[in-house]
């Protein structure tokens, strides 16, 4: 349990997906004007990564790690190589179903984040989440609080980003850098005070 | 055509820039460029994996249904992925450690998915194979750009050979640690846009509030 409390810390704060693995800057940079949606994408974020990495988690478990497909009669198949593929492709799906899930029983949630939704596939956070679970090689427990985590870290990170932003707006800033340049320079600074959380140990 | 090939190549690189300009593909950009070599072989392979993938979206355009285009651009990009990643295990193999999941994750770079859609759907394969190759080159650009004055100034080195000699074995640079760390990139990056866009006006942002002097006081 204490582990796993740790694993939670580091993902959130320390090892933060967006400031320093710069995961999802696309999106991080081109959503990041209003604190609204930015909360929504974070929202969303966080939803699609806590499912979709212990989802993949069992596919690598289960399906493509060298003997996993004894339960079947392969015992010698790896199908490791299949694994990009497959996590983008169960991203793809998720996130559909997800939407169709949300859009039936949840309208109100689905019109906050039904925009949103589609722009997840393709956010590098989600996919590099699953690559460091693989990479890292948790368990199904671990790989559940590190998607929870790490897509909230997102989430905070991005939400800090547009409230700078929202008043950042309002200041004189030289003409070449108004902006992407200015963004990228606050980013930075963000980034070098996330930095001061890398002694926490739990 | 209303753009000869030429153009095609040389647009991207400063005019049309992806990563300055066009916001994308920024998240590997930054993560990879500490070392020049690291930054090098990124640059090599998402050129690659965007004038490949074009070219066969490219090709396959007219028989891909609308409503299903998302998910076949994502395969034929992921298998190119696949390709370069197995190929780096086995020829590179430290390289690819190094680059650990941003190899996978040049499925999701914008860049790649950006140009399939706004110009290998629309235009025919050579076309759009030199338009891969040229915004490939423009990220490439850019991350050698940032891996060079990472490198240079947060190690001594470049491609790993020292230049300048450090402190610690009797030289006399001291080196700047901060650039080898994530932050840095962020500043670099911002700072090359601003050079970028005070070389180029026409690409400097609209204001959304201007300050007014007020007079008569």
């Amino acid at each position: 349990m204490e582990g796993l409390l740790s694993l939670a810390v580091k993902a959130i704060f320390v090892e933060n997906l967006a400031l320093s693995f710069f995961l999802g800057m696309c999106t991080f940079i081109a959503v990041s004007k209003k604190i609204q949606t930015a909360i929504g994408l974070g929202v969303s974020v966080m939803v699609v990564q806590a499912i979709t990495v212990p989802a993949n988690n069992l596919i690598l478990t289960y399906l493509l790690a060298p003997g996993a497909l004894s339960w079947a009669g392969f015992p010698d198949v790896d199908l490791t190589f299949l694994g990009l593929i497959s996590y983008i492709g169960v991203i793809a799906a998720l996130v559909q179903i997800l939407e169709m899930v949300l859009d039936k029983y949840f309208p109100p949630l689905y019109n906050a984040l039904g925009v949103f939704l589609p722009l997840i596939t393709v956010n590098c956070a989600i996919l590099g989440g699953s690559l460091f679970m693989v990479e890292r090689d948790y368990n199904f427990a671990e790989a559940t609080t590190y998607g929870l985590s790490s897509g909230f870290g997102w989430a905070l990170a991005i939400t800090a980003m547009a409230g700078v932003r929202e008043k950042l707006k309002y200041s004189d800033i030289p003409d070449g850098l108004q902006g992407l340049g200015i963004t990228f320079i606050t980013a930075g600074l963000m980034a070098m005070a996330f930095m001061s959380f890398s002694g926490v140990k739990l | 055509m209303a753009q000869t090939r030429r153009e095609m190549l040389i647009d991207p690189l400063v005019d049309n820039n992806p990563i300055t300009l066009q916001v994308l593909g920024i998240c590997s950009a930054l993560a990879v460029t500490s070392s020049l070599q690291v930054a090098f072989v990124m640059a090599l392979a998402v050129t690659f994996v965007t004038a490949f993938s074009s070219m066969f979206i490219s090709m396959l355009r007219n028989h891909i249904p609308g409503s299903i285009r998302i998910i076949v651009q994502m395969v034929v990009i992921a298998s190119l992925v696949i390709v370069v990643d197995q190929f780096l295990k086995a020829y590179a193999f430290q390289i690819s450690k190094t680059l650990s999941v941003f190899v996978g994750l040049i499925i999701t770079n914008c860049i790649v998915m950006g140009r399939a859609e706004a110009f290998a759907m629309k235009n025919t394969p050579v076309a759009s194979f030199i338009d891969g190759i040229g915004n490939g080159l423009g990220y490439g650009l850019i991350l050698m750009l940032v891996g060079v004055i990472r490198e240079l100034f947060g190690s001594g080195s470049l491609f790993g050979i020292t230049i300048f000699e450090t402190v610690n074995n009797g030289g006399w640079y001291v080196p700047n640690g901060l650039l080898l760390l994530p932050p840095s990139a962020f500043f670099i990056i911002g700072l090359i846009i601003w050079g970028f866009r005070s070389w180029k006006p026409a690409q400097v942002e609209e204001r959304e509030y201007k300050i007014q002097t007020v007079e008569g006081h």
